[in-house]
């Protein structure tokens, strides 16, 4: 028996073509979508744009300023840090780390989240209850006081952080996906798709997954910010990233070692980088939240 | 009433045993805790000594029910670095965990509730962009940054305010601002939407056809009603606060709880770290257990809700 004929889902059958032609462009934020491009491709080309080596530096040239500083040259563009490493070498190859990390416990928290809230709106009684206490619990807790707890006992690595991350933040898509999937529960293809006797795997997979990706993309657009912050702040508690990695949050660490004596270019920098990021992220996110997703709004 | 009084207190119950076990599963699955609890440079026959005061050697749940035990009887530890109970250490620290967080509050209130009653007032208008535009500033910029940003601008350049400790009223001032960045956003951008809800509504649309000034009618009907989920949030924050904290006392060096977990993770100061993400973490569940059951007796919609 074919069960997808008998009970086609709403966004499930369109071709991509035409769910992106759905997909109007106007109002687009040109502006947020710019800079992620931009440091995308930093990220991706990081070897091919830094000008020097970020993790090895010369002590000769210790806390130089940007090149339009006096004292400032072209060799070091934004300066060096106090081992005289490129800032912009580190900034470059620190979008990297700050996209490798956030992109990948967003996603690890979206599929932990997603995966929960399936489960637990569509089979309801006991295992809804099961989940959505032990999400709730996981909601009271601090995030980052536990993140940095966390982060302290397994040690700093990039990999635990972005395990760590997802651990803490999965609970916002459980929440929100279930109560999506309560009410699509309701809707008639899914209830023709269970009286057809489709299998519940199929269902969840066919029938709901699709139905909830949006909401799980513009939940993960809003989350990168959030995460990207937290990796900043666990790094500059140094817990995060381990040194001599560049990361932003190192940077700032590393920074406020030359603050006092006015050396800006490590503290400003950086912190740029993080800003227009997550201003970015959540630019993205605000719109594609209204754009695919009206339900969503009032979130 | 009373059912959601004693579900909602499950639920805290039930937040409390997950922090307990999931800090106590952590520190005994990720490696040796021993090695962790015993002071960096003792001897092997130090560590079997206390792997053996530990109880080490038992079952898990026997394990469990002494931690817990020691924890309801406030007995936390010992700290390596001060050589003190870590209960004493913590509570010593409160005090000025608690100043910087109302000063933050303080400071989030003074901003976001005048910017967002005028975004909501003068809506669509030149404010309520300039408030859009400050509500996303205040939460793309991390909080540490900006205490970075003030140091350098306020005591590097100036030389106006001290850069570090505490003391006086100027040492909490850019700590506070820091800190209450963050939740200044926010609570602008709640007090806007609950602002503009209450403007909507049928008493307010009855006061402006008595014909009161419209300054009366935002003073004196819409204000107040609109201000009940702000305070309810607010007060949520003020714990927030104390947790968010810990960036920006190492920033600032402020000595407060955020300050105790860092140096606890520097000096590798076990059951400091363990100890003050407990009682963190078993502070925010209190709290928002009290609100929650507050405002269930204030709005008996609550109550009814699933």
């Amino acid at each position: 028996m074919s069960v997808s004929t008998a009970a086609p889902s709403p966004a499930a059958g369109l071709p991509l073509a035409s769910r992106l032609a759905a997909f109007r462009t106007e109002g687009l934020p040109v502006f947020p979508i710019l800079i992620l491009v931009v440091l995308v491709f930093t990220a991706v080309f990081a070897e091919f744009i830094a000008p020097h080596n970020p993790e090895v530096g010369s002590l000769s040239q210790r806390f130089k300023p940007p090149a339009w500083v006096a004292g400032g040259s072209a060799e070091h563009w934004l300066g060096t840090d106090h081992i005289g490493r490129d800032v912009l070498s580190r900034l470059i190859f620190g979008t990297r780390v700050s996209m490798i990390v956030g992109f990948t416990a967003v996603i690890f928290a979206g599929v932990l989240g997603t995966a929960l809230g399936i489960l637990s709106g569509f089979f309801g009684g006991w295992v809804d209850q099961v989940i959505m206490r032990i999400t709730d619990a996981w909601l009271a807790l601090p995030a980052l006081t536990f993140a940095i707890f966390l982060a302290a006992i397994v040690g700093p690595s990039e990999w635990n952080i972005v395990i760590i991350l997802g651990a803490v933040y999965w609970t916002r898509y459980a929440r929100v996906i279930r109560g999506e999937v309560l009410s699509l529960k309701e809707r008639d293809f899914v209830r023709l798709a269970i009286v057809a006797g489709c299998s519940r795997w199929k269902i969840m997979r066919k029938h709901l997954l699709p139905n909830v990706l949006n909401s799980a993309i513009v939940l993960g657009t809003l989350m990168l910010g959030v995460v990207i912050v937290t990796e900043a702040a666990l790094s500059f508690l140094g817990v995060g990233v381990p040194p001599p990695k560049p990361a932003w949050g190192l940077m700032l660490a590393d920074g406020k070692k030359g603050l006092m004596a006015g050396y800006w270019w490590l503290t400003v920098f950086p912190g740029v980088c993080i800003v227009l990021m997550v201003l970015s992220a959540n630019l993205l996110g605000d719109w594609l939240r209204v754009k695919l997703d009206p339900q969503l709004r009032q979130l | 009433m009373k059912r959601f009084v004693l579900r909602r207190l499950g639920y805290a119950a039930l937040s409390l045993v997950l922090l307990s076990v999931t800090i106590f599963l952590f520190v005994r699955v990720t490696g040796d805790p021993t090695v962790l609890l015993v002071e960096p440079g003792a001897s092997r026959a130090d560590i079997d000594a206390l792997r053996h005061d530990l109880g080490l050697d038992r079952s898990l749940l026997v394990q469990y029910g002494t931690f817990l035990k020691d924890i309801v009887r406030g007995d936390f530890g010992r700290s390596f670095y001060y050589r003190t109970p870590v209960l004493e250490l913590y509570l010593s620290r409160l005090p000025n965990s608690l100043l910087l967080a109302l000063a933050a509050m303080a400071f989030s209130l003074i901003i976001g509730i005048p910017s967002g009653i005028l975004a909501a007032v003068r809506v669509n208008s030149w404010w309520d962009s300039g408030g859009k535009i400050f509500a996303l500033l205040g939460l793309s910029m991390p909080s540490f940054w900006v205490g970075l940003l003030l140091i350098l601008f306020f005591s590097v350049y100036l030389g106006w305010l001290p850069s570090s400790g505490s003391g006086t009223l100027w040492h909490v001032l850019m700590p506070a601002f820091a800190l209450g960045w963050y939740f200044a956003a926010a609570h602008m951008r709640l007090t806007r939407s609950s602002m503009l809800e209450v403007l909507g509504s049928e008493y307010v649309k009855l006061a402006r056809l008595k014909g009161l000034p419209e300054a009366l009618v935002i003073s004196k009907h819409a204000f107040k009603n609109a201000l009940i989920p702000v305070m309810t949030l607010a007060g949520i924050n003020l714990v927030l606060m104390v947790n968010v904290a810990i960036v920006v006392e190492t920033v600032f060096a402020w000595p407060g709880i955020g300050r105790l977990i860092y140096e606890g993770i520097s000096f590798r100061d076990f059951p400091v770290v363990q100890a003050t993400v407990l009682m963190n973490g078993a502070m925010v569940i209190v709290v928002s257990l009290v609100v929650d059951i507050l405002y269930a007796v204030v709005d008996p919609r609550i109550r009814y809700e699933r």
